[in-house]
C-alpha cells in the first residue's frame, strides 16, 4: 500500500475507533467470518503448495529479517506512523482493512500469490505491516480455534506492547545496519513473491489440447479458398475432413433458445467447429478488453529491485561470469583519455566547469589602477573632446526641500491657490516640489518624481546643446563709475534761498550782473524786473509792452547795460540810477546819447534788410532803454561777447540770415552767414578766442570770426538742441536738448561727445557753467535742477570729471514747464532759476 | 586668371557644425546606436554662435554636433564592435526563426560585451576630473540599486550598482570623507569631499522605484548611462580603495557575490545585508599604517594671499578635524523604525560605533541591554523601557549635529519632542541677499535670540520697521519721515533747556516771554547737531544720480541686475513676513492656551 494510503486509512481508523468501539465486536464477528475464510483458503493452499520452507518457519524467519530491515532512512517515518497507528487505534481494525484490502485485490486469485503479494507490498513499505499481519494470522486461529472474542484486546494490547519494545530494539540497531544488508533484504523478498510463479504447475487447470478432436490441418490458408467444397483439408490418411454441418438461421436460433452456453459459444474459423469458452477464457477476454496485463499473476506495481548498483556484492548476481573485456581497460578509450588529459593539463582544452567560471569571471567587471601613472602631457592628448564644455551641476537643495522646513517655506492659502492653479503648466511653479512637512522621518514617503527627475537630467547631458555662457560675477554697483563723493566736491548750491516773486506770467530769463548783486529777468507778462540779489527785492520794473524772450547784462564791468529781446526788437537797458554805481549808470548814458558818426556804420544791403537801428523815444529814455534795434523776425537769442561790445542775436526762421551780430559802439550789425546751415537754435561766442558757436537743430558749429572760416562740426547725437553752454575756459561745451539729453563736448578731444548726460526725466531747456567754481547746472521740464561738478583739467591728458551733485526741487510746475532759464552768480556757488510759475528761485 | 569662388559654407560656423542626421550618415550608424556611442563617449550637441550659419541657412533648430566630435567619433574602436553586434543580433534573430533554440540560447549566454575601460580614461584624464564628475554617476547608481529586474535593466547591472555604491560608501566610511547631510522630501543628499572636490549625490528614501510609463521614462537609455557609470565608479573606488591602502575588492557579505544566485531574495533581507556590510571593517592591506593625518597647514606668507582668508582655511580645517572625531567613541542603538542605511552610514563616518536589534535585522554587533550605549535613536513618540544611561533622540539630531559639526544640545531633539526645522547645510552663505531663518541664525550667531522668545515683541516690531522701509519704493517719502524724525528730537531736545532754565516763573509770564523772544528774534544758540539720516538721504540721493551715469552699453544689464536684486528683497521680505506672522500665531496660541490654564486653576481652586 502507497504511503500516502496508509495515512488515509488511519485517519479512517482513528474515526472507526473512537466513534462506535461498543460496535467493535460485532464488527469483528463479521469480519472474523472473513478472517477465517482467508486463513481457510490458505491452509488449504499450505497444503496444495509446495513451497519447501514450512509456512511458519518462514513467517518467523521473514519476520526477523524484515525487523531488521525496516528501521532504516527513509522509512523511519513511515515506520514512525504506523507505531502511532497501533498505539491509537486497535490493532483490529488496522487489521482487518488490512485484510479486506487484500480481499478486494485478490479475490479471484490465488490465495496463496495474494498473501505474498501481499506480503511482497508491505516490505517495500514499511515491514511493520507484514508483522503485524503475520501476527494477526496468528491471533485469527486463535479465535477461529477458541473463538473468544472478549479476550481479543488485551491480547492486541500485549502484542503492540511487544511491537513497540522490538522497534525500540530495532531504533537502536538501525544504524549499523548497510545498505547490503537492505539489498539481501530486497532479493529475500523478490524472491519471495517469485517463487511461485516459477513452481506453477502449467498442466494444473487440465490440457485440453488432447480432447481436441479436430486439428486444422490446412495450415495458414485464407479459409475462402474452401468455401465451395465439403470438407476442409485433410487427415493423415489422406481423406478428406469433412466441415461440420452448417446451420441455417433457424437452427441458429432454436440454439440460441436452447443451449444455454451459446453465448460463449465461439465459431473457430480454422476448422469451422464451434468451441465453447471456458471460465478462463472468459476472465482472459475480460482482462484484455479492460486493458489488464493477460497473466492474472502479473503485478504491475512491484517493488523495483536496484540489482545492478555500485555496492559491491559478495556473490556475484548472474550466474555466468564476466568476460575479460570488462576486467581490461580499453586502449582505445585510453588513449581518448590521455589525450583529453593532456590537453587538459597543456591548457588546450577546458572542462565545462572552467569554461562556466571563466564565462562568469569574464563578465564580472574587474578594475584595476586605471589612473595609475600618466603624465600631463598624455594626459592633455586623451582628452578627445573638441573645447570639451563640463556640464552643469545641479543646483543644491535650499531650505524649501527639507523634509522638516522652517514654517515660512510652507504654502499659504494663497500661494497653494497659485500652485493649484499652475497644475497645468508645472514648469511655471516657484517649486518643482510642495515643499511638505513631516512630522519624523519615518513619515517620509518616497518621492514620486526621483526616477522622472533622474531620466531628464540623462536627457540634459547627452542631449541638451551645451555653450560657454559668460555669466557675470560683478555686482551691479561695479557698473556704476566710480566717482568722488559730493562732500569733497563742495560749494555747490544745496538748497532753495530765495524766491524772487512779482512777475505775472512764466519767467523767461534772467541775468546777473557783472558783481552779482543784481539779478534782471523778463518774463512773458512784458516787463522786464530788476531785483537785488541780497535781499530779494524788486528794484525796478520796467514794462515793454511785449513779451520778453531774452535778458543778458552786459559782460564788462564799467557799463551798465541790459539787453533784452522783446519780440522782434532788441532793447539795450540801463537798470539805472537806483541799480548799481551811479556813475557807471551816467557814463554808460553818456556813451549811448550820442550816435556815432554816420560813415563808420556801414552796413550792406542785405543786412541793412533785416535790421534796423532806431532812435530812443524820449518816454522810452526814461524808462531807461537807450538803444533799439528792430530785427524782421522775432528774437529767440541773444548773447554778449565777452568785452561786451559785440552782441549776437538769433531771430527765428532766419534762414540764412538767422544769426545777426551786433556792435553796440558802432551801432551797426553783421550777417556772418551767407548760406542757411538749419534752425538755427543759439549761437555764443568763445569767451577768449573770437570764435563763434551756432547750435542748429542736430549740429553745433564752430566758426572762426577772423578767418572767416568753420573751425569744428560738432555732432551732438541728440534730435533737437535747446541750450547751450561754455565753459569759461572755452575748450568745453555743453550742449542740452529737448530728447532728455547734455552733452559734454571736449574740444580737443574730437567732434564727438566726451559725455552724453541723462541726468532728466523731460527735456532739458537750460545749462549753465560757472564763472569760477567747476560747477554747471542743467534743468528742464522735470521738476528736478541738476548741479554737477565739472572739472576741465589745463592738462590734456586729463580728462574732464563729471560728477553729478545734487538734484534741487525747481521750481513748480506749469503747463509741462518747469525751469525756463539757468544763471550762476558770478562768483558765489548760487544758482539763479527762471521758473514758469513765475517766479525766480536762488539756490545756495 | 579668375580665382576660383568660395563656396558658401565652406569655411567658418557653417563648417564647425553638423547636424544629427549628417553625422548619422557619416557615422553609418543607426539612430539607437549613435545615441549609445554618444551618451558613453559623452558627446553633446552644442549651442552654434549664429544658428542659422551653422544649419548652412535652414531655418528651424536642429540638433548641432561640432564635426570634431563626430571626427572624434569616427576613430573610435567601439564603433566596430556595435557594427559586428548589429551582425550577431541577426544571428540571433535568425536562430530563432530557424527555431533553432539550443543555438539562440548560447548566442545569448555568449552575447558579446563591450569593453570601455578605454573610454573612462579618455573622458577622465585624470582621477580629479573623474572625481568632478561624479555627481551624476552616484545619484544614478544610488538609484538603480534599487530597482528590481526589469525589462530594459539587466539584473547584474542593478547588482553591480549595489556592490558599487557600498564600495564607494566603505571608502567614504574609511576616508572620513562626509562633510555634509541633508533629508529633503526627494531623498538623502549627500556631500563628501575627496582631494579637494565636493561631491554631492541623492539616495532616494525607501521604496523608490515605482513603474512608470514608456513615455515619462526610458529605461533603456537610463541603463547606458549606468553601463558607463558602473565603469567609471568601480575605477573611481579602486582608486580610492588603493589611495586608502585598502584592499579593492572588498570581502563583503554574500549578497553582493554574483556568483550566488541571490535572484528569489526579497528587497528587506537585501537591504538589510547591504547596511550590515556597511557596519563592517574592511582589510586593509598588510603592512600598512592606519591613514596618516594630514600635517597641520603651513602657513606661506605669500603676497597676493589674503592673511585672513588664510586664517578662515586654517579654521576651516580644524571644524573639519573635529568634525571626522565627531561620533569617536560614541556607540549608537538604532531603534526598528529608525531608517538605518543614512544612519549607519553617517555615524560610522565620523567614527561612531552602531548597533540594531539582532532579531529583526542581521548584522547587529551589540544588544540593546549593552549600558555603553550613548544616544539610542529613536523615531516613535514614547517607548516602554528605557534605560537611564543614555539618551533618547530623533534622527533629526544626527543630521543637524553634523552639519552644526558639534554635538548639538539634544533638548529639542528628545524622544517625543516637536522636531526644529531641518535647514539645508548647502545654502551659500556667502552670497549676499539670502534669506537666513531666524534658527540658522542662532546657530551662526549665539547671542541671536530668536523671535519666539518672550521678550520679542519689540524686536518684532523693529523687524516690521525695516520691512517697511525696504517695502517703500518711494524714498521720498521715507525722506520725509526721517526729516520729520529729526525736527521732532530737535524740539524735543530745545524745550527742555527752556525749562530748565525758568523753572520758578509762572505760566503767563512764560508767555510773555516767549512772545517777547519771538519779536526781539534773539534765540540762545543751539548747538548744531547734525542729522544723522541727513547724510545717509544725500548719499542715496548722490547714488541715484551717479546710477544714471551707467554707461549706455551696460545699462540694460545694470537694470536687469537691479530687477533681480530687487527681486530677491522682495522674496526675503515674503519670507520673513510669513515668519513673522507663523511665530505671532504661536505665540498668540501659547498665550490662550497658558490663559486656559490658568482659567482652569482658578476655577479649581474656586471649587
Amino acid at each position: 500500500m502507497p504511503p500516502f494510503k496508509t495515512g488515509l486509512k488511519r485517519k479512517i481508523d482513528k474515526n472507526n475507533s473512537k466513534q462506535d468501539t461498543e460496535k467493535v465486536p460485532e464488527a469483528k464477528g463479521s469480519t472474523l467470518v472473513e478472517d477465517e475464510d482467508l486463513i481457510k483458503g490458505e491452509l488449504d493452499h499450505d497444503g496444495d503448495d509446495t513451497d519447501s520452507e514450512p509456512e511458519d518457519g518462514e513467517k518467523a524467519g521473514s519476520d526477523a529479517e524484515l525487523d531488521e530491515v525496516l528501521f532504516d532512512g527513509s522509512e523511519v517515518s513511515e515506520l514512525e506512523e504506523s507505531v502511532e497507528d497501533n498505539d491509537k487505534a486497535s490493532g483490529d481494525s488496522s487489521d482487518l482493512t488490512d485484510s479486506e484490502a487484500d480481499d478486494d485485490d485478490n479475490s479471484s486469485q490465488d490465495d496463496r500469490s495474494s498473501t505474498d503479494n501481499d506480503e511482497s507490498k508491505e516490505n517495500k513499505k514499511g515491514l511493520n505491516r507484514d508483522e503485524d499481519s503475520g501476527d494477526e494470522s496468528g491471533i485469527g486461529q486463535t479465535h477461529s480455534s477458541g473463538s473468544e472474542t472478549e479476550k481479543k484486546p488485551e491480547k492486541v494490547k500485549k502484542k503492540t506492547k511487544n511491537i513497540r519494545q522490538d522497534l525500540r530494539k530495532q531504533d537502536k540497531v538501525k544504524q549499523s545496519k548497510t545498505s547490503i544488508d537492505r539489498l539481501a533484504d530486497d532479493i529475500n523478498t523478490t524472491r519471495i513473491s517469485t517463487q511461485p510463479v516459477e513452481q506453477k504447475d502449467e498442466y494444473e487447470s487440465g490440457d485440453t489440447s488432447d480432447e481436441e478432436e479436430r486439428r486444422n490441418t490446412v495450415g495458414d490458408v485464407p479459409m475462402w479458398w474452401y468455401n465451395e467444397y465439403p470438407h476442409v483439408g485433410y487427415d493423415l490418411d489422406g481423406k478428406r475432413i469433412i466441415k461440420p454441418p452448417q446451420r441455417d438461421q433457424i437452427d441458429e436460433f432454436l440454439k440460441k433458445c436452447e443451449d444455454p452456453d451459446f453465448w460463449r459459444t465461439v465459431r473457430d474459423p480454422s476448422t469451422g467447429q464451434d468451441v465453447i469458452l471456458s471460465k478462463e477464457d472468459l476472465q482472459l477476454i475480460h482482462r484484455l478488453r479492460e486493458g489488464n496485463v493477460p497473466d492474472p499473476t502479473h503485478d504491475q506495481y512491484q517493488p523495483w529491485v536496484e540489482w545492478f548498483s555500485r555496492e559491491v556484492l559478495a556473490t556475484p548476481l548472474r550466474a555466468f561470469p564476466e568476460h575479460k573485456r570488462s576486467f581490461l581497460p580499453s586502449k582505445s578509450e585510453q588513449r581518448q583519455v590521455a589525450r583529453i588529459v593532456h590537453a587538459l593539463k597543456m591548457g588546450w582544452t577546458k572542462t565545462r566547469k572552467q569554461i562556466a567560471r571563466e564565462r562568469r569571471m569574464k563578465r564580472e567587471k574587474n578594475f584595476y589602477n586605471l589612473w595609475g601613472s600618466s603624465t600631463a602631457e598624455e594626459e592633455e592628448r586623451l582628452r578627445g573632446i573638441h573645447r570639451h564644455i563640463p556640464a552643469p551641476k545641479r543646483a543644491l537643495p535650499s531650505h524649501a526641500e527639507s523634509y522638516n522646513p522652517p514654517p515660512e517655506y510652507l504654502l499659504d492659502a494663497k500661494e497653494m491657490k497659485e500652485w493649484n492653479k499652475l497644475s497645468e503648466t508645472p514648469w511655471k511653479r516657484q517649486y518643482t516640489f510642495l515643499p511638505t512637512r513631516h512630522a519624523s522621518l519615518r513619515a517620509v514617503p518616497a518621492y514620486e518624481r526621483f526616477t522622472r527627475e533622474r531620466f531628464l537630467r540623462c536627457l540634459d547631458l547627452y542631449l541638451a546643446p551645451r555653450a560657454i555662457k559668460m555669466r557675470l560675477t560683478i555686482s551691479p554697483l561695479d557698473l556704476v563709475p566710480k566717482l568722488p563723493s559730493p562732500r569733497e566736491l563742495q560749494p555747490f548750491p544745496t538748497g532753495e534761498a530765495l524766491a524772487l516773486r512779482g512777475h505775472a506770467a512764466l519767467v523767461r530769463s534772467a541775468d546777473f550782473d557783472p558783481s552779482g548783486q543784481y539779478v534782471v529777468s523778463g518774463s512773458d507778462d512784458g516787463t522786464l524786473k530788476v531785483w537785488e540779489c541780497s535781499s530779494g527785492r524788486c528794484l525796478r520794473t520796467v514794462a515793454l509792452g511785449e513779451p520778453v524772450s531774452r535778458v543778458a547784462w552786459i559782460p564788462a564791468a564799467g557799463l551798465s547795460l541790459v539787453a533784452c529781446a522783446a519780440g522782434a526788437r532788441l532793447l539795450l537797458l540801463n537798470p539805472g540810477a537806483g541799480v548799481g554805481a551811479h556813475r557807471t549808470a551816467d557814463a554808460t548814458d553818456r556813451l549811448l546819447q550820442e550816435p556815432p558818426p554816420a560813415h563808420d556804420v556801414v552796413m550792406d544791403e542785405r543786412t541793412a534788410s533785416c535790421v534796423k537801428w532806431e532812435r530812443v523815444e524820449p518816454h522810452d529814455w526814461a524808462k531807461g532803454v537807450r538803444l533799439i534795434v528792430t530785427h524782421f523776425r522775432p528774437l529767440i537769442h541773444l548773447s554778449w561777447h565777452a568785452r561786451g561790445d559785440y552782441l549776437c542775436a538769433c531771430v527765428r526762421d532766419g534762414a540764412s540770415r538767422s544769426v545777426l551780430v551786433h556792435q553796440v559802439s558802432r551801432r551797426r550789425s553783421q550777417l556772418p552767414f551767407a548760406k542757411p546751415k538749419g534752425l538755427v537754435q543759439c549761437a555764443l561766442f568763445h569767451p577768449t578766442k573770437p570764435m563763434l558757436f551756432v547750435a542748429t537743430q542736430r549740429v553745433v558749429r564752430v566758426y572762426d570770426l577772423v578767418r572767416q572760416e568753420l573751425v569744428r562740426k560738432l555732432l551732438t547725437g541728440a534730435q533737437w538742441v535747446s541750450a547751450m553752454a561754455v565753459h569759461p575756459g572755452g575748450d568745453h561745451l555743453l550742449v542740452a536738448s529737448y530728447d532728455r539729453k547734455c552733452v559734454w563736448f571736449d574740444l580737443e578731444l574730437s567732434s564727438q561727445p566726451y559725455q552724453a548726460l541723462r541726468l532728466h526725466a523731460g527735456a532739458v531747456r537750460a545749462a549753465a557753467f560757472h564763472a569760477r567754481y567747476p560747477l554747471f547746472a542743467t534743468a528742464g521740464d522735470d521738476a528736478a535742477i541738476v548741479v554737477c561738478h565739472g572739472m576741465a583739467y589745463n592738462d590734456l591728458l586729463q580728462n574732464p570729471l563729471i560728477v553729478p551733485l545734487k538734484q534741487l526741487k525747481g521750481p513748480e510746475k506749469r503747463e509741462e514747464l518747469c525751469v525756463l532759464d539757468l544763471r550762476f552768480h558770478p562768483t558765489q556757488p548760487w544758482l539763479l532759476a527762471a521758473g514758469a510759475d513765475a517766479t525766480l528761485r536762488l539756490y545756495s | 586668371m579668375v580665382s576660383k569662388k568660395k563656396k558658401k559654407y565652406s569655411t567658418g560656423e557653417g563648417a564647425q557644425f553638423m547636424t544629427r542626421k549628417a553625422a548619422l550618415k557619416k557615422l553609418q550608424l543607426s539612430l539607437k546606436d549613435f545615441r549609445r556611442i554618444c551618451i558613453l563617449k559623452g558627446i553633446y550637441p552644442r549651442e552654434p554662435r549664429n544658428r542659422k550659419r551653422a544649419q548652412k541657412g535652414a531655418g528651424g533648430i536642429k540638433t548641432l554636433y561640432h564635426t570634431k566630435d563626430i571626427k572624434f567619433l569616427l576613430h573610435e574602436p567601439i564603433i566596430w564592435k556595435l557594427r559586428d553586434l548589429k551582425v550577431y543580433q541577426q544571428k540571433i534573430r535568425r536562430a530563432r526563426a530557424m527555431k533553432n533554440y539550443p543555438l539562440m540560447r548560447k548566442y545569448f549566454r555568449d552575447y558579446p560585451e563591450i569593453n570601455i575601460d578605454h573610454i573612462v580614461k579618455e573622458r577622465y584624464p585624470t582621477f580629479v576630473d573623474a572625481l568632478r564628475d561624479l555627481d551624476d554617476c552616484l545619484t544614478l547608481c544610488f538609484l538603480f540599486s534599487t530597482f528590481p529586474s526589469l525589462k530594459k535593466v539587466p539584473r547584474d547591472q542593478s547588482m553591480l550598482c549595489r556592490r558599487l555604491t557600498v564600495e564607494f560608501m566603505h571608502a567614504v566610511i574609511t576616508a572620513k570623507a562626509l562633510r555634509k547631510v541633508f533629508v529633503s522630501v526627494k531623498g538623502y543628499y549627500y556631500q563628501v569631499e575627496f582631494e579637494g572636490q565636493t561631491i554631492t549625490w541623492i539616495a532616494p528614501h525607501h521604496f523608490s522605484f515605482q513603474p512608470q510609463s514608456k513615455d515619462e521614462v526610458d529605461f533603456k537609455i537610463m541603463s547606458t548611462f549606468v553601463e558607463f557609470y558602473t565603469m567609471m565608479l568601480g575605477f573611481v573606488n579602486f582608486k580610492l580603495y588603493h589611495s586608502l591602502n585598502l584592499v579593492y575588492p572588498p570581502k563583503l557579505t554574500a549578497a553582493f557575490n554574483s556568483e550566488t544566485d541571490k535572484e528569489l531574495i526579497d528587497e528587506h533581507a537585501y537591504v538589510s545585508e547591504r547596511i550590515a556590510a556597511m557596519n563592517m571593517s574592511l582589510a586593509r592591506i598588510t603592512g600598512a599604517n592606519e591613514v596618516e593625518e594630514l600635517p597641520e597647514i603651513d602657513i606661506f606668507h605669500t603676497e597676493d594671499e589674503d592673511p585672513q582668508k588664510l586664517e578662515e582655511a586654517k579654521l576651516e580645517a580644524e571644524k573639519v578635524k573635529k568634525l571626522k572625531t565627531m561620533f569617536k567613541g560614541l556607540k549608537f542603538f538604532l531603534n526598528r523604525e529608525v531608517p538605518r542605511e543614512p544612519l549607519v552610514f553617517i555615524i560610522r563616518c565620523f567614527g561612531g560605533e552602531v548597533s540594531w536589534d539582532k532579531d529583526h535585522f542581521v548584522g547587529a554587533t551589540f544588544d540593546e541591554t549593552d549600558e555603553s550605549i550613548a544616544y539610542q535613536i529613536v523615531d516613535r513618540p514614547s517607548m516602554e523601557k528605557k534605560y537611564l544611561s543614555r539618551y533618547y533622540v530623533q534622527p533629526q539630531w544626527v543630521f543637524d549635529s553634523v552639519n552644526v559639526r558639534t554635538l548639538l544640545p539634544i533638548n529639542k531633539y528628545l524622544m517625543g519632542a516637536v522636531l526644529p526645522p531641518h535647514l539645508s547645510p548647502f545654502v551659500d552663505k556667502t552670497k549676499d541677499q539670502v534669506y537666513m531663518p531666524p534658527e540658522e541664525k542662532a546657530l551662526n550667531n549665539p547671542d541671536f535670540k530668536p523671535l519666539d522668545d518672550d521678550q520679542s515683541n519689540s524686536e518684532i516690531e523693529e523687524a516690521s520697521d525695516e520691512d517697511n522701509e525696504d517695502k517703500d519704493n518711494e524714498e521720498e517719502d521715507a525722506e520725509e519721515a526721517l526729516t520729520k524724525q529729526y525736527q521732532q528730537e530737535v524740539e524735543q531736545d530745545s524745550p527742555s533747556e527752556e525749562e530748565d532754565a525758568d523753572d520758578d516763573v509762572d505760566p503767563e509770564k512764560k508767555k510773555i516771554a516767549k512772545e517777547k523772544k519771538k519779536a526781539m528774534a534773539v534765540t540762545s544758540g543751539v548747538p548744531f547737531k547734525e542729522n544723522p539720516y541727513k547724510k545717509e538721504i544725500e548719499d542715496k540721493q548722490a547714488f541715484r544720480l551717479r546710477e544714471k551715469l551707467v554707461r549706455k552699453k551696460h545699462r540694460n544689464l545694470y537694470k536687469s541686475m537691479k530687477a533681480g536684486q530687487e527681486k530677491r528683497k522682495k522674496e526675503i521680505w515674503l519670507l520673513r513676513k510669513k515668519r513673522r506672522l507663523h511665530d505671532e500665531k504661536v505665540k498668540e496660541e501659547k498665550k490662550t492656551e497658558k490663559r486656559k490654564q490658568k482659567m482652569q486653576i482658578l476655577e479649581a481652586a474656586s471649587v
